[in-house]
């Protein structure tokens, strides 16, 4: 059964993993704009991280027949200097032009101040102006919660934002049943230690039912697992749970969110999405 | 809170079949790190390092038999003041456990 996996860091891994994702059933992927594990010193770094992502990488899901796109930002961790996360803005328009671009992403928060808000705000508005997706990171740890908030509130106050356009992930246990209640959709990430396990993942699919949730592996150069996704589709398989529950978590459902950008063409022929 | 419940196909009894030797091992792994700290030795103890408190905290949920026991564990580990610092130099990381106003180290 065919799978997607809607955030995951390409960039940081082996042409290994592509192939034993393709066996797995993985057939397309987003990439996220993110921290790659050190801060980068100019303008000009984030201009290679972005040819790498929207001319470099798509190219390489190709030969594992893994379609591919990706989404473009300054990530929170590299947003706490407002006046380098601004020449780094700047730039981003002309990639949003790029064919496998779907959105902005992933803009959030890390330790949650008041510089990385006031980036945050600034990624949202530049969705809003060029009708973007949008792609959340939430804190991690004992960061989330309030983290989750103050990004909740940061879109809503950009009237120009429709809730179902974003998409807030890593969410867990104490902050989805809110991101579902003010009309976001929820990621459950799973990734060792600091994020949910597939037991979790099924548990909250359980509790708060099929829509408007996706399952990632936000897989990356940490301790994170390429193929997280299916072993969520194991563990809902073990419990009993339908093919078409599980085809509907891990495939249907990126597709309806992702479908509402005009350049995701993925599987739309068969659902019908509501195009920007 | 909205939930949209879906019903899982097991049994109450089945949970516990398929999972229980998972589980087993976690709180034992639990029990060892406990013994760990105290074997170390030195002056880390849930009265003086604000993880350790709230990781007590949190062994008190899992047997209250309230429910929602990881929304709540989850909670007590979250930071929940109001004040927003104006820059992350110099902790960029999380600790895993939010500092109590007021609360030791």
């Amino acid at each position: 059964m065919k799978y997607i996996d809607p955030h995951i860091h390409m960039v940081s891994r082996t042409t290994d993993d592509y192939m034993r994702m393709a066996l797995a059933g993985c057939v397309c992927i987003t990439e996220p704009a993110f921290w790659n594990g050190f801060d980068r010193g100019s303008v000009d770094g984030f201009r290679d991280y972005f040819l790498q992502l929207t001319q470099y990488e798509p190219k390489r899901a190709a030969k594992y027949n893994i379609e591919y796109y990706s989404w473009i930002c300054i990530n929170p961790k590299e947003a706490d200097d407002p006046a380098f996360a601004r020449e780094v803005i700047a730039i981003i328009p002309e990639f949003l032009e790029a064919e496998c671009v779907v959105g902005i992403g992933e803009i959030g928060l890390n330790k949650n101040t008041r510089n990385e808000l006031a980036i945050l705000e600034e990624q949202i508005a530049l969705a809003a102006e060029f009708n973007q997706l949008i792609l959340v990171h939430t804190p991690h740890l004992e960061d989330k919660l309030k983290g989750t908030r103050l990004i909740m509130d940061a879109i809503k106050a950009n009237s120009g934002i429709d809730p179902d356009r974003v998409l807030i992930d890593h969410a867990e246990e104490h902050t989805v049943s809110e991101i579902l209640d003010r009309g976001y959709w929820a990621g459950l990430t799973i990734y060792p230690n600091t994020k949910c396990t597939p037991q979790r993942a099924t548990d909250i699919i359980e509790i708060y039912g099929r829509d408007r949730i996706w399952i990632n592996s936000a897989a990356d150069w940490g301790d994170s697992d390429p193929l997280s996704v299916p072993k969520v589709r194991f563990e809902m398989q073990q419990r009993g749970h339908s093919e078409e529950l599980i085809e509907k978590i891990t495939y249907r459902n990126p597709i309806e969110f992702l479908g509402q950008s005009e350049r995701f063409t993925h599987g739309i022929e068969q659902y019908d999405c509501v195009k920007i | 809170m909205k939930t949209k419940h879906i019903d899982n196909p097991l049994t109450s009894q089945q949970v516990v079949d398929h999972y229980f030797l998972e589980h087993r091992a976690k709180v034992i792994d639990i029990a060892a790190f406990l013994d760990r700290v105290d074997r170390a030795g030195g002056m880390v103890s849930l009265g003086t390092d604000h993880r350790m408190a709230a990781l007590y905290e949190a062994l008190d949920v899992l047997s209250d038999w309230r429910g929602d026991r990881a929304g709540r564990i989850l909670a007590i580990f979250s930071n929940n003041g109001a004040e927003l610092t104006r820059s992350a130099e110099g902790v960029k990381g999380a600790t895993g456990a939010a500092r109590k106003e007021g609360q030791y180290l």
